[in-house]
């Protein structure tokens, strides 16, 4: 799909038109990257994230099939093949630090372009199926994530699989049988780490293809953008190549100075040391920790200590464990349904004043509150701390963004994007399908996005 | 801000070449010596490792070996035939050097200085297999030497194939001797 003034790909050799009539890639690549594809020309760097976390992607892929060209995954040898790896393999060790490091850039990148999503509100018609398939992605890259940092078979691989693994018992009925079936045996042993080595080298692909509808809906529609007015005339977008390749190879330039910065010189600041000793089933560390992109689930997960019971008598509704369970799962799961939780007509946090200040000073400090207490030990002040910001996370979703998003009064949003960034913008020559005149400069058109009463 | 597109009203110069170009050469050709220069250990690292490497010699003690006595062992995970030979079969191996063959090679050049010790690999240079004739009473063929079961390649006391299919003589690996009994192959 296209805007009606988009470029049209016109094969210009002998080669390149027979190619065009027989499997026509290169028109692909031309309307989805290229010259071909309409995109609003006010974009900022927030936008930069989607290709990078494709990029990471890659860069996951391709380390990881060649790491696994020398890792085993059996229970006696892992550890000794990842050491293997670290020390005899040629350029083995900067191979480890790409993909380790690469899996937190990834979540960073990720964390990024899911709360441009937030503020922006991409969420929001048209865009639900992109921003659905983007919660699937987000699910199979914590699955990926998960099952990965157990290959090595450190105490953390282990011990954070038992627990892992362990949240599957509270299920009611058949949770521990379904646990038994999970591991294949009683407890994180071989079975498991040699499942866990192939789903987690099969589900990248999974996520690849997940990706690539995730662009397609996006193509749908096109790009929203910072002030989420919709693109109405050819002055409202610029072609994606040259001025989204070159924005987007300037961001992807500064990421790898990051991303390589880390991996030469930081390359274990973000692991934790315990993971190079081996597992040891017998020794529990002194804090199990996952990596640091799971603290704030891990802070939800522990957040509940007490059982959901009625008053004075013995009867156990709901033990914690498995309140903990359901409320981790729920707090992501949650983001399925924004699309429709959030009322506002308004898309961007730009002209939402009260939802601006909910955001800012309500929802990220609850998430920095959460991430902190997910990494410190079950401890107070932790635990309060966690239990306040849980509760806050789950008021901000299902009660406040609800609420705010039906009283407040936005400010009023510009005519166009041409108008938000040139300051004037004339009648529109060509406007979209739907409307038989042009509209009047200045006023929003009909069926536009209204402020709500 | 940047609405309308510059690219031809800058200070370009009579030819044509546009300021940007500049940085488009600049900006490519950066990214593609960082893309050569992620590709160099992407491949190197299936290159052996150190540990391969490390394990890419063998020591054998031939001291102990008997005139007419061949022992096998390993060398980079294939097997290694190391041969005394007798003063007979050195005479014979001799006059046989001018002998019609498929891969013609002397004496001198199979043993390599010290006259009584063949060191060839045990790997049939027909088809890969293991040939007979390195253990007490294995079959060693009309030559006297080795002999292979699997297609009937016969070698002769210094390792030259004289019948069957094998295309070339037991290969002989590189080596030296460290002292007096003990060679260091590889």
């Amino acid at each position: 799909m296209s805007f009606a003034w988009a470029k049209q790909y016109e094969p210009q050799s002998a080669f390149t038109k027979w190619l065009d009539e027989k499997l026509p890639l290169p028109r692909l690549v031309f309307n989805a990257v290229g010259a071909g594809y309409p995109v609003p020309r006010n974009l900022n760097y927030m936008w930069n994230f989607g290709v990078l976390a494709g990029f990471c992607l890659m860069i996951q892929i391709v380390t990881g099939v060649v790491l696994a060209m020398h890792y085993a995954a059996n229970a006696q040898v892992a550890f000794g093949t990842v050491e293997h790896i670290m020390r005899n393999v040629n350029y083995g060790w900067m191979l480890r630090y790409a993909h380790a490091n690469g899996a937190s850039f990834f979540f960073i990148v990720i964390y990024l372009h899911i709360f441009r999503g937030f503020f922006y509100s991409s969420y929001k018609a048209p865009r639900e199926m992109i921003w659905l398939l983007g919660v699937v992605i987000f699910l199979l890259m914590m699955a990926t994530a998960f099952m990965g940092y157990v290959l090595p078979w450190g105490q953390m691989s282990f011990w954070g699989a038992q627990v892992i693994t362990g949240l599957f018992s509270a299920i009611p009925l058949v949770g521990e049988p379904l646990q038994i079936w999970l591991l294949g045996g009683f407890a994180p042993d071989n079975a498991a780490l040699n499942r866990f080595f192939s789903l987690h080298f099969l589900l990248p692909f999974v996520i690849a293809g997940v990706v690539i509808l995730h662009i397609w809906a996006l193509h749908i529609p096109g790009s929203s953008n910072p002030t989420g007015v919709e693109v109405k005339q050819e002055s409202d977008t610029v072609p994606f190549h040259p001025y989204y390749t070159a924005k987007d190879g300037f961001g992807l330039g500064v990421f790898l100075i990051l991303f390589t910065t880390m991996v030469f010189f930081l390359p274990n600041a973000l692991g934790h040391p315990d993971n190079y000793i081996e597992a040891n089933p017998l020794s529990t560390p002194a804090h199990i920790v996952p990596e640091w992109y799971f603290w704030p689930f891990y802070a939800i997960l522990r957040a509940f200590t007490g059982d959901l019971s009625i008053p004075f008598t013995g009867i156990v509704l709901i033990p914690a464990k498995l309140l903990g369970v359901i409320a981790m799962f729920g707090s992501i799961l949650l983001w399925f349904v924004l699309p429709w939780l959030d009322k506002s007509p308004v898309r961007s946090g730009h002209y939402r004043p009260l939802f601006r200040k909910f955001f800012w000073f309500g929802f990220i400090p609850c998430m920095i509150v959460l991430f902190i207490a997910g990494g410190a030990p079950a401890e107070e002040p932790y635990v309060i701390l966690s239990q306040v910001a849980t509760a806050y996370y789950f008021l901000h979703f299902l009660v406040i963004l609800p609420i705010v998003s039906q009283i407040e009064v936005p400010k009023p949003l510009p005519f166009s994007i041409t108008e938000a960034v040139l300051g004037k913008d004339k009648a529109p020559e060509a406007p979209r399908a739907g409307t038989a005149e042009g509209g009047i400069a200045g006023t929003l058109p009909e069926g536009s996005l209204q402020p709500a009463e | 801000m940047a609405t309308d597109t510059a690219a031809t009203n800058d200070l370009s110069n009579p030819e044509g070449v546009r300021r940007r170009d500049w940085i488009h050469i600049a900006a490519l050709s950066t990214a593609g010596v960082g893309g050569a220069s992620v590709l160099f250990p992407l491949v190197s690292q299936m290159a052996p490792s150190a540990d391969v490497l490390a394990a890419s010699t063998t020591e054998v003690d031939v001291g102990a070996i008997q005139p007419g006595q061949t022992i096998k062992a390993a060398f980079r995970k294939q097997p290694l035939f190391v041969k005394r030979l007798t003063p007979e079969e050195i005479a014979a191996a001799k006059a046989d050097d001018n002998a019609p063959m498929r891969d013609p090679e002397t004496f001198a050049e199979r043993t390599r200085g010290k006259e009584d010790v063949l060191i060839t690999m045990g790997v049939c240079t027909h088809l890969g297999c293991v040939p007979l004739g390195a253990a007490e009473g294995e079959n060693r063929g009309e030559f006297g030497g080795y002999f292979c079961p699997c297609h009937g390649s016969h070698y002769d006391v210094v390792g030259r194939i004289r019948k069957g299919p094998a295309p070339l003589n037991l290969m002989v690996p590189e080596y030296t001797f460290t002292s007096d009994t003990v060679v260091r192959v590889g």
